[in-house]
C-alpha cells in the first residue's frame, strides 16, 4: 500500500507540475526516480517534523500540492500543532501518508504504534481522513487526493494486504462502500479491518445470519446518510478498526447511531483496540489476533448481539489484557 | 552597529530617541489598547520602528491587491506583537482604520493574534510560537522553484526563540542556502515570566545563528537608519540567509513600560493608563 502510493505520488508528480514531495528521513532510495527527474519538487527534510509540515504548508499557501510521509506516530503525535495551525486552520492542499497505521510496527512497540491517529485528527476542522483497504483502492484514492481541498491524512497499511475492495461502486473521497448485502447485521470496517469484516461475514451466512458489511475507507467527513440508511434496517450494528475504541470508527458509527432516531432499537459494540498501550511485540497479526481484531471475534460479536446474548459475559474470557 | 556578544546579562538600555513617525505609531497602538481594553503592548512598542522600516522603505506589495503574486511576503512569526502591525497595515491601506478601533471585538477583523484568511496582508495565522520560519522556509522554497524575486522576510522573537521547531526552520534555510530569506528578531532581552537571561538563556545568540550558518549582523532596533540600512544590504552573503538581530527595549517609548514586564500582555488598561501613555507619547517636535 505504501509502495503503491508513492509510486501514484510520483506518476501524479509527472503529470502535475503543482506536486512537491516533503519526506524526514525515509528508507535509502525511496522515490529514486522522482528525485532524479524532478529535483526541484523533491525534498528530504530530516528528522525535523514540525518544520516539514510548516514548510508544506508554506508551499501550499504559494500554490503547491504537497505530500508528506514519514511514520503515522510522527505526524499525528508529534507535530499535532503544526497539522492542527499550520495545515487545517490554513486549509492547506498538503496530504499527509502516515507509515504503519495502527499495529503495522508491532515489532518496534509503542512509540511507532500508530492507535490513536484517527482519533487525534477526527478533532481537527477541515482534516480528512482515508483509511484504505488495499494496493488497489489506494490506486483509486490517489488521484483523487490532488483536487481534493484542504488537508488529506492517508492512513498505510502494512503492505501487501490481501485485495478485497472493488470497483463496482466509484470510489469517493468522503462515501461509504457497501461491500455486501445482509438484513440480519451490519458490520461496519474501515482500513485493512475490511478482510476480517467479509471473513466474518462470510463464516456467519453459514450460521444462517445474514450480515451486511459497509466499508468506510473515509473516516472523515464521515458519510452519516449511507451508515444510516445501512443501519437503518438492522438490528445489530458491529464496527470494527484496528484503532484505540476511543475517538476513531467507532465512536463516528456510535455518535451516528445515537442521533439517528431509529425507529426500532439497535444493538450496538464497536470492536478495536482497548484502552491500553500494547505491551507486546510480535507481528501485526499476533497483535490483533491479541486484541480480538479477528474474523472469528467479529462474528462471535455479531452472534452474540443478534441471539440477544449477553455479549461482555459471551466473550469474557478472552478480554484480559492485564 | 556591532553589539558586544558578551554584553552584560541585565535589562537593555537604549536611548535612542523616536521620531514623530514612531511616536506617532506607538500612540496609535494606545489607542487600540483603549478600544479593545487589552493588548500586548510592550512587545508591539517593541517592534515599531522594526516594521516602520520594512513596509515603508523595504517590502513591495499592493495594498490594493494584497495577494498580488510579486509582493515581498513578510510574517509576524511573534503574533503576539500585532498591534504594531495592525496599526501599519492600516496606515497602508490595507483595510480601514476604522477596524483598529474594533481589536478583539466579535464584530472586527483584528484579534489578539494575526490570522491569514480573516487580515489583509497577513501572510500565515501565527500566534502559537515557533510556526511562522517554517511557513517563510515554504514560501522562499517556492519563490526560487518559481524562479520569482520576491524575498520573505520572518519577525520572531527572543522568547519564540526557546522553540524547537525554530530551529528545525533555521537548519532547514540554511541546508537550502536561502538568500532570498531574512529572519528579524526582536532581541528586547525580556519574555514573560523575567529576562531571556533567567528563563532561558539565548546567548551567544548571534553566535548561534552564525554557527547555524546565517549571515548575521546587529543593530540597534529603534534606529531607524540603523534597520533601514542592514535591510538594504540584505542577503549578507550570496548563497546565505540573513538574520538581523535588532537589539530592542521591551515597551521602548514609554518610560514605565520599558523593561516593565507587567505590560507585557496587559488587560483591563484603565482611563487613566492611558492618558499617561499618550502623554508620554507626545508629538510635539
Amino acid at each position: 500500500m505504501r509502495k503503491t502510493s508513492l509510486d501514484m505520488v510520483y506518476e501524479l508528480a509527472r503529470r502535475d507540475p503543482r506536486i512537491f514531495f516533503i519526506g524526514s528521513d525515509l528508507g535509502i532510495g525511496t522515490l529514486k526516480q522522482f528525485k532524479a527527474e524532478m529535483p526541484g519538487r523533491f525534498l528530504m527534510e530530516g528528522v525535523s517534523e514540525a518544520n516539514i509540515v510548516g514548510i508544506a504548508a508554506g508551499l501550499a499557501l504559494e500554490g503547491k500540492i504537497v505530500y508528506i510521509n514519514t511514520i503515522a506516530t510522527f505526524l499525528t503525535r508529534r507535530c499535532f500543532e503544526q497539522v492542527a495551525l499550520d495545515l487545517c486552520l490554513h486549509n492547506t492542499n498538503v496530504r499527509l501518508i502516515g507509515s504503519g497505521g495502527g499495529l503495522v510496527y508491532a515489532p518496534l512497540g509503542p512509540t511507532h504504534e500508530a492507535i490513536d491517529d484517527i482519533a487525534i485528527f477526527r478533532a481537527l476542522p477541515r482534516m480528512t481522513i482515508v483509511a484504505p483497504a488495499d494496493a488497489d483502492e489506494m490506486r483509486r484514492l490517489m488521484p483523487l487526493t490532488v483536487d481534493h481541498p484542504g488537508p488529506i491524512y492517508i492512513r498505510l497499511g502494512k503492505g501487501g494486504d490481501p485485495i478485497v475492495s472493488n470497483d463496482r461502486v466509484p470510489f469517493r473521497i468522503g462515501q461509504a462502500l457497501p461491500m455486501r448485502e445482509g438484513s440480519d447485521a451490519l458490520i461496519v470496517a474501515t482500513g485493512v479491518m475490511l478482510k476480517p469484516a467479509l471473513d466474518a461475514a462470510a463464516s456467519l451466512e453459514k450460521e444462517g445470519v445474514q450480515s451486511a458489511v459497509l466499508h468506510m475507507p473515509t473516516i472523515k467527513p464521515f458519510d452519516v446518510a449511507t451508515l444510516c440508511e445501512w443501519a437503518d434496517r438492522v438490528p445489530v450494528v458491529v464496527s470494527v478498526e484496528e484503532h484505540t475504541v476511543i475517538g476513531g470508527l467507532g465512536s463516528a458509527v456510535a455518535e451516528t447511531i445515537a442521533e439517528a432516531d431509529f425507529e426500532t432499537p439497535k444493538r450496538f459494540r464497536g470492536i478495536g483496540l482497548p484502552d491500553v498501550f500494547p505491551d507486546k511485540y510480535g507481528s501485526q497479526a499476533s497483535l490483533m489476533a491479541r486484541y480480538g481484531l479477528t474474523a472469528g471475534r467479529i462474528a462471535e460479536t455479531v452472534q452474540a448481539l443478534f441471539r440477544g446474548a449477553d455479549v461482555e459475559e459471551a466473550l469474557r474470557e478472552e478480554t484480559d489484557y492485564g | 552597529m556591532n553589539v558586544s556578544p558578551t554584553m552584560v546579562k541585565g535589562p537593555p538600555t537604549n536611548t535612542t530617541p523616536l521620531d514623530r513617525r514612531s511616536r506617532e505609531l506607538r500612540r496609535q497602538i494606545v489607542r487600540m489598547i483603549e478600544a479593545g481594553g487589552r493588548g500586548h503592548v510592550g512587545s508591539a512598542f517593541s517592534l515599531v520602528e522594526m516594521l516602520r522600516v520594512l513596509y515603508d522603505d523595504i517590502l513591495q506589495y499592493d495594498p490594493a491587491n494584497p495577494r498580488w503574486a510579486g509582493r515581498d511576503r513578510c510574517i509576524l512569526s511573534k503574533g503576539h506583537g500585532c498591534l504594531a502591525l495592525y496599526v501599519l497595515l492600516a496606515e497602508k491601506g490595507f483595510f480601514p482604520e476604522a477596524e483598529l478601533w474594533k481589536f478583539c471585538k466579535s464584530d472586527g477583523i483584528l484579534g489578539g493574534h494575526p490570522e491569514y484568511g480573516k487580515v489583509p496582508g497577513v501572510e500565515a495565522s501565527t500566534g502559537s510560537l515557533g510556526h511562522g520560519l517554517s511557513f517563510g522556509v515554504g514560501f522562499a522554497l517556492s519563490a526560487r522553484y518559481e524562479g520569482a524575486g520576491h524575498r520573505t522576510f520572518v519577525i520572531c522573537s527572543d522568547g519564540e526563540s526557546n522553540e524547537g521547531s525554530l530551529w528545525e526552520a533555521v537548519l532547514c534555510a540554511a541546508k537550502h542556502r536561502l538568500d532570498n530569506l531574512t529572519v528579524l528578531l526582536d532581541y528586547n532581552k525580556q519574555q514573560s515570566y523575567s529576562t531571556t537571561y533567567e528563563v532561558l538563556d539565548l546567548e551567544p545568540f548571534a553566535d548561534k545563528w552564525r554557527a547555524f550558518d546565517f549571515a548575521v549582523e546587529e543593530v540597534d532596533g529603534h534606529s531607524v537608519d540603523q534597520i533601514r540600512s542592514a535591510l538594504m544590504r540584505t542577503p549578507f552573503r550570496a548563497g546565505k540567509p540573513s538574520a538581523l538581530i535588532c537589539h530592542t527595549i521591551k515597551g521602548k517609548g514609554v518610560s514605565f513600560v520599558e523593561n516593565n514586564l507587567n505590560w507585557h500582555h496587559k488587560n483591563k488598561v484603565t482611563e487613566d493608563e492611558v492618558k499617561s501613555l499618550l502623554a508620554e507619547l507626545e508629538v510635539t517636535a
